[in-house]
């Protein structure tokens, strides 16, 4: 058995320590050492998005990434989303409009929304479609996700 | 046992507070924020990791199977093969469902499991699966339903004879069963006929594609109890088909719903479950099991595809006169497609007096389908609406006058015998028509299809409870899956009921220790049938609780009425009394009388069926082949809507669905028989950027046999979908595409030949 190697990180804030062996993802660290399973695994090749999170504000799959990579690194996960029991504008949008169906890919087009509207806060309809093309649906056909996303950019904006 | 209410007491003036209303759901926070359970997320102490070893071959027996070196390895708590089930018979529904998830005699799939390791890791678990020896002997195998009927095809059973067919002779085959569905005297039909348009259609097998892949976790202890944790539509009927195939008392299984992550019709039978039983039983420790992607694109139940042959007659006035269907519905490699829905269905929403439709199921060497909404239905509406689309075209008449010309309306009775109350069939056609979309030409360069479909809706075996606690505020049990928001639904219903408000209700999931049997939650049955359950139980509760506000007031339980959520004299000469509210008669009679509930366990029936018109705009690139869905509105009714934002998010995920269908889904199997695409990249559903907003106008003709009026959505917005879309792609290319799905490379071929077309031929 490979040698395992010794990783400090700091998911949403806190600081986790944990052995792994080299091969380990982070969505498995995440998952299987840490205990935080709202990061979901759909497909473990980087297809589906469910297992997105944030790497020092990069949105990654947690599937693609190793749990050593995350050594040093900040990491951001849908258990961090909100602020105590404050909800994000994006998490309170998805509640008001139905955004989320079954929810096993929520929690992972909320990480990618949330990236997006950090980088760009007035998308348009159609940039918000290719910046969420990476987090499959299979609920909803995607139209409440979009209108969830406008209407948290448009409170976010103040608008 | 009730069958319906004996009173549903409908009022179609009823004042409603909750019921069409928007609250949020209450599983919606967890969704929100991480914390809901779904199959994989739940651990218990001591818990192993199983795995599972898959035949790398479509046909192979299985001669020897070796598994002591994976047992030697450290870590390894446990390994089975088939000689772990009880044996039994092949060709029998447990003998069938047994070799399904553990291969007996025969590998009959690429991914067909043949061995399971459960062990100290997930990774022990992958090495140990390397060191198991499966001595294979490959077998010619088949793939093509087409080819699997052929006279010389590998044969996978040699005991399988077609059912339903007398003149088949006595020798082995890969057709299952033959259904002849009849109504009338088609010869006649087809005389009286002034066009006749008939053509041969297929489809492939295409995934439900939910995103969880199915996870569980099976605890066996030493006195033979089993506790199991998973993502399932049905729970009761995996407890029960459990104890077939493992041959045991029901008692002995209690399985808890997780969350589900979708499952559409691909978690209404169980796969790793059975399996994750008899590691634990074997290493006497818990035993968690969660597929892979592939494992689930492999494994997994896709979808039936379909070859089929379609011919319909009608006048010149638009007068259907005949239809005609040969159809041909893969299986894999046990019986079990639920074809006989497509008979039933295909033609059902027009009146019509002369049919003939000959139906036959047949294996071959692919992974066993399972359900998928409206199972069997919309790749065969994909010929029948192209071919009544023709028709009108034909005739010179728009598509939704053709369709209204031969609508079926209340009091129709459909080929399966049953007579229909109100339906809305007649309605939805005219909305579609009214519509804005409808009104709107179409763009240059685009083309615009619609299509009709139609969906029995479903009742069937439910049970469920509701407690009243001492402070008044209600908890609700309930024994099925929750597909797509059910539970606000069922909440919304108790409180309008009771009159109080829905944060004052909860529901919650039973495990199956806890109450009655409760049928699969599919088929557009779950909020009609625990409605009805619900509704009951508020009425029972409502009954105890004027009796015992009647005796605290010393008057008779007939002189008190119940209303908006309170008790009071039905008059003033009752007595000078405040009216109580629930909280005010629990709170002083649960220590003395005794907790209020109501429970009912019911034999549903009285589903109305669901009927939807799609109207969709589709681009092709010329270059490429793509089509792109530039505009779609789904017209349904849904008898009531209850949660309107719930109903629209559903419609508009089965469209979605169906967009996927029509223009890529497909597996693709290589000559060697195995699976090509069983990867997300590769088996590529639709995406954020493929699609349009989706439109949605909600009928509502309500079902006068449900205290609300509602009628089941779910499985009607994918019927018409491909259909649809194929009727827009002729529209603006010229020809009508009939195979499924209507891919670039297909659409590039139909390029080319329309360019050779007279405008007489085109489309």
């Amino acid at each position: 058995m490979a040698k395992k190697s010794h990783v400090t990180t700091t998911v949403n804030g806190d600081e986790y320590e944990f052995l792994c062996e080299p091969g380990q993802t982070l969505v498995d660290a995440l998952r299987n050492t840490m205990g935080l399973t709202g990061t979901k695994e759909g497909c473990s090749t980087g297809d589906c998005g469910a297992c997105s999170v944030r790497l020092d504000g990069r949105l990654v799959c947690s599937c693609l990434v190793l749990a050593v990579e995350a050594d040093g690194k900040s990491v951001s996960t849908i258990e961090g989303m909100a602020n105590g029991e404050e909800l994000h504008p994006l998490q309170r949008q998805f509640l008001e409009l139905n955004g989320s169906q079954c929810g096993i890919c929520t929690p992972g087009v909320l990480i990618a929304a949330q990236a997006l509207l950090e980088k760009n806060p007035d998308p348009t309809e159609t940039e918000i479609r290719y910046y969420l093309a990476g987090n499959l649906c299979r609920c909803t056909g995607y139209d409440k996700i979009i209108r969830s996303v406008q209407a948290a950019a448009a409170e976010m904006r103040g608008s | 046992m009730a069958t319906i209410l004996e009173e549903s007491g409908f009022n179609p003036n009823q004042k409603l507070n909750i019921i069409g209303t928007n609250p949020v759901k209450q599983d919606g926070l967890d969704k929100v924020t991480g914390r809901a359970k779904f199959g994989a997320d739940a651990f218990l102490p001591g818990m192993l990791f199983g795995k599972i070893l898959r035949s790398p071959h479509a046909h192979a027996n299985i001669k020897s199977i070796d598994t002591s070196a994976a047992e030697a390895l450290p870590g390894v708590k446990s390994v089975i093969t088939s000689a772990d089930f009880p044996s039994i018979p092949q060709g029998t529904g447990a003998g069938d469902m047994t070799r399904n998830v553990m291969a007996v005699e025969k590998a009959l799939y690429d991914g067909h499991p043949v061995a399971a390791v459960a062990a100290t890791s997930e990774a022990i678990a992958k090495r140990a699966l390397k060191l198991i020896k499966v001595d294979y002997e490959v077998l010619p195998h088949v793939i093509d339903p087409l080819d699997a009927i052929k006279p010389d095809a590998p044969i996978l059973h040699d005991y399988m004879r077609t059912k339903g067919d007398p003149d088949a002779p006595d020798v082995p085959t890969n057709v299952t069963e033959k259904m002849i569905t009849q109504l009338g005297d088609v010869a006649k039909g087809f005389a009286a006929a002034d066009v006749i348009v008939e053509h041969d259609y297929d489809s492939k097998p295409m995934h439900q594609g939910y995103i969880e892949p199915q996870g569980c976790i099976a605890d066996y202890s030493e006195d033979g109890q089993i506790e199991l944790w998973c993502c399932t539509q049905a729970p009761f009927v995996y407890r029960d088909r459990l104890t077939a195939i493992l041959k045991l008392d029901s008692s002995k299984i209690n399985v808890q719903q997780s969350e589900l992550g979708g499952g559409f019709g691909g978690k209404t039978g169980f796969y790793a479950e059975p399996l994750a039983i008899l590691l634990s039983k074997k290493a006497s420790r818990p035993v968690k099991m969660t597929l892979t992607r592939n494992e689930v694109f492999r494994g997994t139940g896709p979808v039936s595809g379909t070859n089929s042959r379609i011919k319909m007659g009608c006048t010149k006035d638009g007068i259907i006169t005949a239809a005609e269907a040969d159809l041909v519905f893969q299986t894999g490699p046990y019986t079990g497609s639920m074809y006989f829905n497509a008979p039933n269905a295909m033609f059902t929403r027009y009146d019509l007096e002369n049919v003939h439709i000959v139906s036959r199921e047949v294996v071959s060497n692919r992974p066993k389908v399972n359900s998928f909404r409206a199972p069997c239905v919309p790749q065969i509406v994909f010929g029948v609406e192209g071919v009544v689309d023709e028709m009108a075209r034909k005739i010179g008449m728009d598509p939704i006058d053709f369709r209204l010309k031969n609508a079926a309306g209340d009091g129709h009775t459909a080929i399966y015998g049953d007579t229909w109350g109100p339906i809305g069939f007649i309605e939805t056609l005219k909305a579609a028509k009214n519509c804005d979309h409808y009104k709107t030409p179409v763009k240059p360069g685009e083309g615009r299809g619609i299509s009709s479909g139609f969906w029995f809706n479903r009742g069937g075996e439910t049970a469920g409870s509701l407690t009243l606690a001492p402070d008044g505020t209600v908890t609700i049990v309930i024994g099925t899956a929750d597909v797509a928001g059910s539970r606000v639904s069922i909440a919304m219903m108790a409180a309008e009921e009771l009159g109080i408000a829905i944060d004052k209700v909860r529901v919650s999931f039973a495990d199956t220790n806890s109450l009655g049997f409760n049928r699969v939650t599919a088929g557009s049955r779950t909020t009609y049938s625990v409605g009805m359950v619900v509704v009951n139980n508020a009425r029972q509760v409502i009954k105890e609780l004027c009796s015992r506000a009647a005796g605290i007031w010393g008057v008779p339980a007939e002189s008190v009425v119940y209303e908006e959520g309170q008790v009071r004299p039905a008059s003033s000469n009752v007595g000078d009394f405040e009216p109580m509210s629930i909280g005010d008669i629990t709170s002083k009679t649960t220590m003395s009388h005794g907790p209020i509930a109501g429970h009912s366990e019911m034999n549903v029936t009285g589903a109305g069926p669901g009927f939807g018109v799609h109207i969709v705009d589709v681009k092709v690139d010329e270059g490429t082949g793509r089509v792109d869905c530039t505009r779609y509105t789904v017209v349904q009714d849904v008898g009531k809507s209850i949660h309107p934002l719930q109903v629209e998010g559903q419609v508009q995920g089965g469209a979605v669905q169906g967009l996927g269908w029509a223009l890529n889904e497909e597996y693709i199997y290589n000559d060697k028989g195995c699976l090509d695409n069983a990867s997300f990249l590769d088996y590529r559903m639709p995406v954020a950027s493929d699609v349009p907003m989706v439109d949605t106008v909600i009928v509502e003709v309500p079902n006068p046999a449900h205290p609300f009026g509602l009628r089941g959505v779910g499985e009607v917005p994918v019927v018409p979908t491909m259909a649809a879309v194929g009727n827009a792609i002729g529209d603006a290319i010229g020809i009508r595409p009939r195979s499924l799905p209507m891919s670039p490379p297909k659409m590039l071929d139909l390029l080319e030949e329309a360019k050779g077309l007279s405008e007489s031929e085109r489309y």
